[in-house]
């Protein structure tokens, strides 16, 4: 279990990203942390590995003060792909990007092998594999970052915007591997500002605006609110927008309830 | 007039196996809003370098065909020339911001074109204005949010003041609503100044009340390209899979298919309620 208490955080700059947040991620959790730009996501997943020690209040990881624990400690537990892969990727190939954490985590080579086909096939990179990261897309660089930590099957799993540069298949891939995790009871936060791809996959949502926690529940409670999610700087999904638009307000997320909704709106349900 | 011009484009990285893109073929007319999508790896970055002339001259590797831009060939023509012409804003706009203020860096690319002061003055808080950073001015940018980073990056190529804009997935970065008024801005800039907008996007649903074309690649080719309704239509057939059709043009898909809607299929949730509003009993 992740728990923050009361946690603010001021850049050495003077500028206070987080102020007074309390969260507690359970295990086997899956929680979507969305909201504006510069709202305090980032900063706030920067603090579930001890990257950033709380300017106040605390964040414990399984009960261990991050103050008092190292980041390599922490990232044993704690696995976060940031937003901009340029700075996580080094290696010259694909394949050595994804091995070299597991070399670190002291995987026998026969697993190490096999992770790494996993993720490949997972991340759809199987023909990159002797490629080096940098030659990728974006996209493509991405899912690189997320390989090499998926790898390794952190207990919590830490993604700041996934489905960036994303299309349907790759958002589809990920989605099994949530499902995956969640039999495995690991716990998944991730940053997005992808609406539909949160609450499609299950997520609960914490909004964030100003470095506060402005609301959180079921991504179908929290989402299908206009009014928060303007607050927020969301856009409802399209689904949601239409059914307000119609005059009959509800939480849809998918294309198949939609269509049975509207069935039976005229009357041939 | 054609401010683009595509020949049998084929282009392959340096100790690339395949090329990056096949064939493509492409006019682009001056005032279009064009955009660009694909599965990831399909090609549309690589297709977007060859606009500023980052390909051939900077990335290397074997360009067959030929592409003219702003009616220069761009095989023989520097990126610093055609700077001048097209700007290209990137996925990351890390690699776009070094100065130590946000001012200095939308600054930097006016002062290299060798304007008065004045000018440059008159230029920088313009774009600074149109997306709404002017508040940052001072601020150095990488202490920004990454949103607010893709912001200035925005305003420095609009500073250039470029009659071809190409943006490769540039609100990647950005909060939906935060994006939604980059877009209405930049259609904006093309209603008043006739601007010629190329964008790069997998969030087909935000941008396409606004393009005037729907082109979608595959594997390195171009597989649909024209009207966005019919495009969207077609894809909604064949490439369902990899591409991220709109929900509202899915559900218009089924409910025709059932027999309850018979319209085109809609670019906004308006045009979609509205098709509703009809079917459906008060």
């Amino acid at each position: 279990m992740i728990v923050l208490e009361e946690v603010d955080y001021v850049y050495p700059n003077g500028f206070q990203a987080l102020r007074g947040v309390s969260l507690t991620i359970r295990e086997g959790a899956f929680l979507a942390i969305m909201g504006r730009s510069g709202a305090g996501k980032t900063t706030l997943i920067k603090h579930l590995n001890g990257l950033l020690k709380p300017s106040r209040g605390r964040v414990t990881v399984d009960g261990v003060d991050t103050r008092k624990a190292t980041v390599a400690q922490l990232s044993r537990k704690v696995g976060i792909v940031f937003q901009n892969p340029d700075h996580q990727l080094f290696a010259e190939t694909v394949e050595e990007e994804i091995a070299f954490p597991l070399k670190n985590f002291g995987f026998t080579p026969s697993e190490m092998r096999e992770r790494i086909d996993w993720v490949l096939k997972l991340f759809n990179l199987e023909r990159y594999r002797h490629h080096s990261p940098l030659s990728l897309s974006g996209g493509e660089k991405k899912r690189v970052a997320m390989a090499s930590i998926v790898a390794w099957k952190p207990k919590y799993l830490v993604l700041d915007e996934p489905t960036l540069g994303q299309d349907r298949e790759n958002k589809l891939k990920l989605r099994k591997l949530f499902q995956e995790f969640r039999r495995e009871n690991r716990t998944v936060v991730m940053v997005t500002h992808d609406v539909e791809f949160a609450a499609e996959c299950g997520f609960d949502v914490a909004l964030l605006a100003d470095g506060k926690i402005l609301a959180s529940g079921s991504a179908r409670e929290v989402l299908s609110k206009p009014k928060l999610l303007e607050e927020a700087s969301l856009t409802a999904p399209q689904l949601v927008e239409l059914f307000l638009k119609l005059g009959s307000p509800k939480p849809v997320f998918t294309v198949e309830e939609a269509e049975r909704l509207i069935l039976n709106l005229a009357g041939r349900g | 007039m054609a401010v683009i011009k595509a020949r049998n484009l084929t282009y392959k990285y340096p100790h690339a196996e395949a090329p990056a893109i096949r064939n493509v073929n492409l006019t682009v007319e001056e005032g279009e809003f064009i955009l660009l999508s694909g599965p990831s790896g399909c090609g549309k970055t690589t297709l977007c370098r060859c606009f500023n002339g980052l390909i051939p001259h900077f990335y290397g590797g074997e360009l067959e065909g030929e592409i003219w831009v702003a009616g220069l060939n761009v095989r023989e023509t520097t990126p610093a020339e055609l700077a001048s012409h097209v700007g290209l804003i990137f996925q990351n706009p890390e690699n776009q911001l070094f100065s130590l203020s946000v001012e200095r860096d939308v600054a930097f690319g006016l002062e290299n074109l060798g304007l008065p002061p004045e000018e440059i003055r008159r230029r920088v808080d313009w774009a600074l204005n149109l997306v709404g950073i002017s508040d940052l001015r001072d601020r150095a940018p990488w202490e920004l949010s990454g949103g607010q980073q893709q912001k200035v990056a925005i305003a420095c190529v609009l500073a250039m003041q470029p009659s071809i804009l190409v943006f490769d997935e540039p609100t990647s970065f950005l909060d939906p609503k935060t994006a939604k008024e980059i877009f209405n801005v930049i259609s904006e800039l093309r209603r008043r100044l006739n601007l010629t907008i190329l964008v790069v996007e997998h969030r087909l649903e935000a941008l396409i009340p606004h393009a005037t074309r729907l082109i979608l690649m595959d594997r390195g080719e171009i597989v649909l390209d024209g009207e966005p309704r019919r495009v969207l239509l077609e894809a909604a057939e064949k490439l369902n899979f990899k591409v991220n059709i709109p929900s509202i043009v899915l559900l218009h898909r089924r409910l025709s298919g059932l027999g309850l809607l018979s319209g085109e299929p809609p670019l906004t949730v308006g045009e979609m309620a509205a098709q509703l509003g009809g079917v459906i009993k008060h």
